[in-house]
Parts: structure tokens; sequence; C-alpha cells
């Protein structure tokens, strides 16, 4: 990849990506137990939406604050589509491609009115955008489920019951403990379209795509001058970016057999996506990967470290308040200034960079 | 073509768009007094929104900064002067005019008091170290914003805050069959008066000069000799006071606060400042009283299209006029 | 007597070098002239001397004192107009606006602005205009007067004859020698002709280096010198 040059720091960023990729792999052999699966699923998902939205703020220098939307268009379309229809693959294909036919539609209409103006104004543009499609998910209740949201079935073959192999007693086999159900599939179908997506945006910024997506990033007023068109190729990586992070909103959905604005739309999930890329590194997909990992485990796990914490010094003042888990969202903030001020090249810039030095 | 616009310019140009949709709005509802009522209601939402937008777009026109944290301004100028109107709920309750506005005023300056503050710690501590570079200026602030939102919640709690209104601000008037809340028709004087302050301030003083020529032009600015940087941090505290003014009265016209108010507050200002055009108070005015009529009216004629009223009327301006309805002259 | 030198002054921007080493020593009265071709660094350098861009190493004595590292602001203050290549008018302000914030204290003094109604006559006609109605001409008749207003020691001018009519020109000629009478002028021209009516001394930039410096007349009679560091500009 051209985005890190071949340095010893490269080399640590690529072997950690290859290790992380080898744990999700092996994810439900290493890990038995529900939690750490459903932990390992949504690492698959948040690092295909989070490198989809590195391609834009990382490769392009554009921010958006609509990239949920696209995830929740994705995520939505199969959901009504499999309420609606019963489970099927009729009811997940017809809704991938209707939450990407939206996706394509606003993409094209936002980039086209607001890529052309300042980045500034694309900004808050998009978070205007994407507010209005918040407050319509939560009042067209009849189709979206409003805030409750929607819960419905996914394909049999995902159901934990369906027994992939079975033995001759007609029970499920079981490699290394670990039974061949229907979950597993769902596991692996998640890993292998979020890897397969990823794989997709690693070849598309290897491609002379990416090299002109640098060169207007990094001087967008010489690009037009050697006669890219800077307007028509933003929003090709817009939609390019809402249709995978649509994709990835409907692998997400028939992972989770529930769909509701808080696990899609919000702005809280908009906000875990900035934090991994910032966390990450932008522009580099390599940093996608790390960024959402940690971002991941740290939600699942540091956040009931703090609860068990804040119990433990219950009677020291100040403290428990400090440790409040509620108050998650208040140390992410911190950390996240610091980040940008200190470390903007995220976690696999700097590492990368640091072997340059040496 | 050019003719018609020319005419156009002549009579008003785009400062008569907030007259046309008065005069549509008038025909489709057709009650003369539920018109009038709706009108008052738009005006006075959008002198509120015109406080918080205002800060945002100058300090954007002058150092070409973006806050995202704005917001953050407006929601602490709420729940200060919410507080600060709780403690004095004796002199609130009292029938003595004087005392009411003695207990507003003392709130109201809390909140300016404290929006001044913070936006001298925003600019020097947040904002300085990124100037010129847009894309950790909107991370950072983003993140601040964040960050004082968790505050608020620590502080206040979760759940909604009830305001309480000054006994003199209660009810209602009648002038003839149209009813007229008082506390609409003291948000849309008071707006009108700051807006008559900041206008006087912007072209009729030294300063305000240099305030518009540092929009224009700030490199030229300080080669003739005056430091914009200081005069920033000065526009950037009087934009976050009148931010925390403008949630002030917010607070008090909607007497239920939460704290996510900010963050949809920050919406509204944002759609209204793109309406306006980045970098004029003239433009914020127009794109708050804009977006002030065509909320009031929508949510009237056709209630489940009026969230998203907003979007469709900032979406229609863009396709015509990209950089706002009236943009600073750059 | 020296007013300002320039040492060994080295400016990028960006990651580009585009003054490499000037080295420039300006008397005080008169017209210095800067000729030099496009892109040979003649506007980095006047904008390098009013710290909008940092010369590093390098440095800018003015009157003895070392402003290399002065703020703009403090740098104008001590007595340098700048009247830039786009003339820097503020479009959405009056005539009389743009030129009463370039006053020190608000007010006019009424010598000096009749003296600009004597020189620029159009301003005095188009005084409650907006800048931005202005013609090309008027505007840069605005920028210079704007730069007079007050009692300077240096004006730091920046291609003033470029795109304007001849009569303008003429008039901008007329114009600078009567303020060069009581103000130096550091002059960027690309026109010679304009520049050698005005000039006393002169030097020649090319590709962020003094290629030549010495007195206007002596250059003016070395033909063979003006075609190989001219040649491409004339």
């Amino acid at each position: 990849m051209n985005a890190i040059p071949s340095t010893q720091g490269s080399v640590i960023v690529k072997a950690a990506v290859l290790v992380i990729a080898a744990l999700l792999l092996f994810a439900p052999f290493l890990f038995q137990d529900v939690r750490s699966l459903e932990v390992a699923a949504r690492i698959c998902v948040f690092i295909v939406l989070v490198a989809s939205y590195d391609l834009l703020i990382g490769y392009t220098g554009i921010v958006s604050f609509a990239h949920t939307m696209f995830f929740g268009f994705g995520a939505y379309g199969a959901a009504i589509a499999l309420k609606q229809m019963g489970p099927g693959w009729d009811a997940v294909a017809l809704g991938a491609v209707a939450g990407m036919a939206v996706s394509l539609v606003v993409a094209v209409a936002v980039g086209l009115l607001s890529l052309r103006v300042k980045a500034i104004f694309f900004a808050m543009i998009t978070l205007a955008t994407a507010s209005v499609a918040l407050v319509l998910a939560s009042q067209l209740s009849q189709f979206t489920g409003g805030e409750d949201g929607i819960t419905y079935r996914s394909p049999d073959i995902f159901k934990t019951a369906t027994k992939l192999f079975v033995d001759e007693e007609g029970k499920v086999v079981r490699i290394f403990g670990v039974r061949l159900n229907g979950k597993l599939a769902a596991y692996y179908f998640v890993f292998f379209t979020s890897l397969a997506m990823f794989l997709f945006m690693l070849r598309l910024v290897g491609s002379p795509i990416g090299t002109v997506l640098k060169a207007i990033r990094e001087n967008e007023a010489r690009a037009e001058a050697i006669g890219y068109r800077v307007v028509a190729y933003r929003t090709f990586v817009f939609v390019i970016a809402a249709l995978l992070a649509s994709l990835a909103g409907t692998v997400y959905a028939i992972w989770l057999k529930y769909t509701g604005p808080d696990t899609t739309l919000s702005f809280a999930i908009m906000i875990d996506i900035l934090l991994m890329v910032v966390i990450g590194g932008m522009g580099t997909m390599w940093g996608a990967v790390i960024g959402a990992v940690l971002m991941v485990m740290a939600q699942y796990y540091l956040r009931d470290l703090m609860g068990t914490a804040a119990e433990a010094t219950a009677n020291i003042p100040l403290l428990p308040e400090v440790l409040n888990p509620d108050r998650w969202l208040f140390w992410l903030g911190i950390i996240f200034i610091l980040l940008v001020y200190f470390f903007p090249k995220g976690i696999a810039g700097t590492i990368a960079q640091k072997g340059a030095r040496a | 073509m050019n003719q018609m616009n020319a005419t156009l310019t002549r009579v008003g140009g785009v400062n008569l768009l907030p007259l046309a949709v008065a005069l549509v709005a008038f025909v489709l509802i057709g009650a003369p007094s539920s018109w009038m009522t709706l009108t008052v209601a738009g005006l006075a939402m959008g002198m509120m929104i015109f406080l918080m937008a205002s800060g945002l777009s100058l300090v954007f026109g002058l150092m070409d900064v973006l806050n995202f944290g704005h917001s953050a301004f407006v929601s602490l100028g709420a729940f200060i002067a919410a507080t600060v109107l709780a403690w004095m709920g004796g002199w609130l309750g009292s029938d003595s005019v004087l005392l009411n506005s003695a207990a507003l005023f003392i709130a109201f300056t809390a909140a300016i008091l404290f929006g001044l503050a913070a936006g001298w710690f925003f600019e020097t501590v947040i904002i300085k170290p990124v100037y010129s570079d847009h894309l950790r200026q909107i991370l950072i602030t983003m993140g601040a914003l964040i960050v004082v939102e968790q505050a608020i919640l620590a502080i206040w709690g979760g759940t909604p805050m009830s305001v309480p209104r000054p006994h003199f601000l209660e009810g209602a008037f009648l002038i003839g069959d149209v009813t007229i809340e008082v506390y609409r028709a003291f948000a849309f004087l008071l707006g009108l008066i700051v807006y008559l302050a900041l206008y006087f301030t912007l072209n009729r003083t030294r300063l305000g000069l240099l305030i518009r020529a540092g929009v224009e032009n700030r490199e030229m600015v300080e080669a003739l000799g005056f430091r914009i940087d200081r005069l920033f941090i000065g526009v950037f505290m009087a934009g976050s006071a009148l931010a925390a003014m403008g949630g002030a009265m917010w607070a008090g016209y909607e007497t239920l606060i939460t704290p996510s108010l900010g963050a949809e507050m920050m919406i509204v200002v944002f759609i209204v400042v793109i309406i306006g055009g980045l970098g004029s108070v003239e433009g914020t005015l127009l794109g708050a009283i804009m977006v002030g009529l065509v909320s009031n009216y929508v949510g009237f004629l056709a209630p489940k299209l009026a969230l998203a009223s907003n979007m469709i009327l900032m979406m229609i301006i863009l396709l015509w006029r990209p950089n706002g309805l009236r943009p600073a002259v750059k | 007597m020296t007013l300002l030198s320039l040492t060994n002054m080295q400016t990028n921007i960006g990651e580009y070098a585009v003054l490499h080493d000037i080295s420039l020593t300006v008397p005080e009265g008169g017209v210095f002239v800067l000729l030099g071709r496009n892109g040979a660094g003649k506007t980095t350098t006047l904008r390098s001397i009013m710290g909008m861009w940092r010369p590093s190493p390098g440095s800018v004595m003015f009157r003895g004192q070392d402003i290399t590292a002065l703020h703009t602001a403090d740098i104008a203050r001590l007595g340098i107009a700048f009247v830039p290549e786009n003339m820097g008018i503020f479009g959405g302000l009056t005539v009389e606006e743009n030129l009463v914030l370039a006053t020190a204290k608000g007010k006019f003094d009424r010598d000096r602005l009749n003296r600009i109604y004597r020189l620029f006559p159009a301003l005095e006609k188009f005084w409650t205009k907006q800048a931005w109605s202005l013609s090309g001409g008027q505007k840069q008749m605005l920028s210079v007067a704007r730069a007079i207003i007050e009692p300077r020691d240096l004006i730091l001018i920046d291609e003033p004859t470029k795109g304007l009519a001849p009569a303008i020109v003429d008039a901008m000629a007329e114009a600078f020698r009567e303020i060069s009478d009581t103000t130096t002028i550091l002059l960027v021209e690309q026109n010679f002709e304009f520049a050698k009516s005005l000039g006393r001394d002169m030097a020649v930039i090319d590709d962020g280096r003094i290629a030549h410096a010495g007195s206007m007349a002596d250059f003016v009679a070395d033909r063979a010198l003006q075609d190989r560091l001219l040649s491409l500009s004339v």
C-alpha cells in the first residue's frame, strides 16, 4: 500500500492488521461465548464502515456527518424487506438494493449540491441531512418502528437452531467444541462480506483513482489546474463510500436481527466512527482496522471496567462520579480532542512514521 | 431575466423573501387571525435563532473558523439562565414587574457572562492551535461539543428541566381577534434591539468598519496596522455571549429544556447561516426569519412536513444561490 | 542613508522555496524598482518584508531595526504601507470608509486628503460609492491613496500598472513621482518603460536571487545587460 512507505513501522502496522484478521477469522473457535462473537461481528462491520469513511476524510479531505445515514439506509432496507416479506434471500437482496438505491440518490444529490462549495459547508449540510433522516426514521413509525426499531428474522440458514452438519445421531457436529450451527454461518457471512468490501477498498485506494484523490487532497487548485474534475471525483468517492456504508448496514441488520435508530442512525454512532478514524489514523486503510478494533473492544469491555471501578470506589468522593459508565462519552471526547492535537496521524500513522525516522 | 433581477434588486431583492413567504402563507392559511399568530411566532423564533447564529457567522467570516461547538454556548446559556431563574422563584412569582424584570435581567446577565468566559476559553485553548486547518477544526470543535454536552448531562442530569417564566411575561394579549403570547412579543423585541445594536456597531463605528473589512480581506487589514487576531478574540467572545443569550431566551420560550437542546439548535443554526450566507449579519437575520416563518407556517399547514421543512428550504435556496442569500463580499 | 536592507533572505511557500537568497539595500528617498520575470519572486519579496510570509533564514532591517519576526500589523505601524497586486481594497466599504480605515486615529488630516483629491480626482467624485463599483484604475488609485493617507517612510507597491489604460498609467506615474519626493517607494514592475521613467535605483530578481543591482541610469545605458536579464519579460 502506498499510503505508508515501506518502513519498519509500517511492517509493524501491517503485521498487527494481519494478526487481527487471523483472530477475527478464528474468533468463533478462540472465544467461545456469545458476547465475544457479538464483539467480533461488530468489529467486522465497523472496519468496513470506518474504512469507507476514511475514503472520505482521509483520502479526500472532506468531512461528512451523514455516514451513519447511509449505514442506516442499508440496515433499514434489509430490516423492512425482511419484516414485510419474511425471512429469505429475496428479501435480503431487495433490501440491500433498495438501501443502496436510496443511498445513491441521496449521495449524488448532496454531493453535487454541496461539494462544489467550501469543505466546511459540506460538513454542515451533511449534518443537517443526517439529522433529518434520523427524525424521519423515528417519525415514520409505520415503516421503521419509530424509536423502538424493528425486529425480524434473518434467513433460515442463520438461525441458531439450524444444524449445518449432523452426525449419525442427528446432533450438530462440533469442531474443537464449537457447534457448526446457523450462528456460525451468520458470523462467517459477516466476516467474509466485510473482508470482500475491505479488499475492494484496498484495491480502490491503490488504483490510479486513489492517486488522483491524494493529489486533490494535497492541493485542490493544482489538481484542478492539471485537469482533474475535482467535483466529479469527490462526488464519486462520496457515492462509493455511501454505497459501502449502506451494504455494511445491510450486513449488520442481518446479523443483529434488529434495526433501530440506536444501532444504525444515531449521532452517537457517527461520533464512534469519527473516533475510530482518528484513533486508527486517517488516510490509511490499516488505521481503520486498528481504530475499529480498539474502540469496539473499549465499548464492550472498558465500560464494564468503569462500572466495576465506580462501584469499588463508591465510598471515595468524586471518583465514582468520574468513573461512572455514563461519563464514558465525556472521556472519549477529551481523548478525541487530545488525539487530534497531538497525534493527528493516529496510531497507524504515528507508528509507521516512527519506523521512517529510525 | 436580467431585467427582472434588476427590478427585484431595486425594490429590495432577497430581503423581500420573508414577505413573499408570508403572503403565500396568508393565502394558504385563509384565516387572518391564525396567520397573524403564526407570523408573530415565526418572527419571535427567527429572532432567537438569529441571536444564536449571528456569532457563528461573523466568526467564520472574520477568521475562516467554523466552530462546530457553537451550540454548546446555546445549551450553557439556556441551563444557566434556567438555574438562576429557578433560584429566584420568589422574585419571579411576585406581582411587581420590577422584581420580575430584575430576576430576568440577572439570569440573562449570568448567561451572557458565562458565554463571554466560555468564548474566551474556546478561542484561546481549543481553536487557536488549529487556525487555518479546517479538518482538525471541525474535529476538535466537535469533540469540545461532546465534552460540554456530557458535562451538562453530568451537572443538570438527563431529565427535562422546567424553566420558570417571570410573571409579567406569562399569558397572552388580544389585538382584535388575534392572540399574541407576551413572551413571543418580548423575544421578538429583544432580538430586534440586539440586531439594531449589532447593525449600528458594524455600520457606524470604527470597530464595525474593522470587522467588516476583516471579513473581506483579513491580510489587508493587518497590512494597514491592525491586529485582527486580537479583534477576533473579542468577536468570538461576543458571538458566544449572543449564543448564550439566545439560549437563555429559548429556555424561557420552550419552558422545558433537555441537554440535547444544543444539538437540536445546532442543526437549525447551521441551516440559517447556510441560507443567509456565511459572514454577513444581515444574511443571518434574513435566514433566521425565513426559517422561523417557514417552520411555523408548515407546522400549521402540514405538521408531518414540519421537521423536514428547514431542510427543504435550505435545498431550494442552495440550488438557487449556492453561497446563500446574502453572503459577505469576498 | 539606508532605509531597508534584506540579508540572505530565503522564503518557502509550502514545500517550495520561492526565494533562495535575496540581499538588497534600499536607500532612503526616490523610487527603487524591482524588476524580474513572472514567478521570479518579486511579490514574495514584498510579502516577506511585510511579514505575510516568513523568511527563514534571513533578516529584514528597517531603519536599523530587525523587523523579520514582527507581526504584519506592527510592521505597518512602523511606517511601511503595502499596495498589493490585487489592490486589496474592501469592496463592501465605501471609498471614504476604505480611506478612514487606513488613518491611524479614524480622522482625516485635511492637507493630506486634499493632496489625494488633487492626485486622484476620481476618488473625490466617487467618495460615497462602494468600492466594488469602481473601475480597475480607480481601485488602484484608492489603494495607493490608502497608503499615503498617513505619513509613511516606505511604500511597497506591487505591479500598479497591470491591466490599466495608458492614460491612467501616466497619471499613476505622475502621482508616484510626487509621492516619492517625500516617501521612499519600493516598486515591483514588469512594465519597463514605466519603471525606467521613475526609478533612481533598481535591482533585478531572477529565480529567487538578486541577479543585478545598481542605478537605473546605468542599467538603461547597458542594452546587453537588459537583454540578458529581461529578455523574457519585455
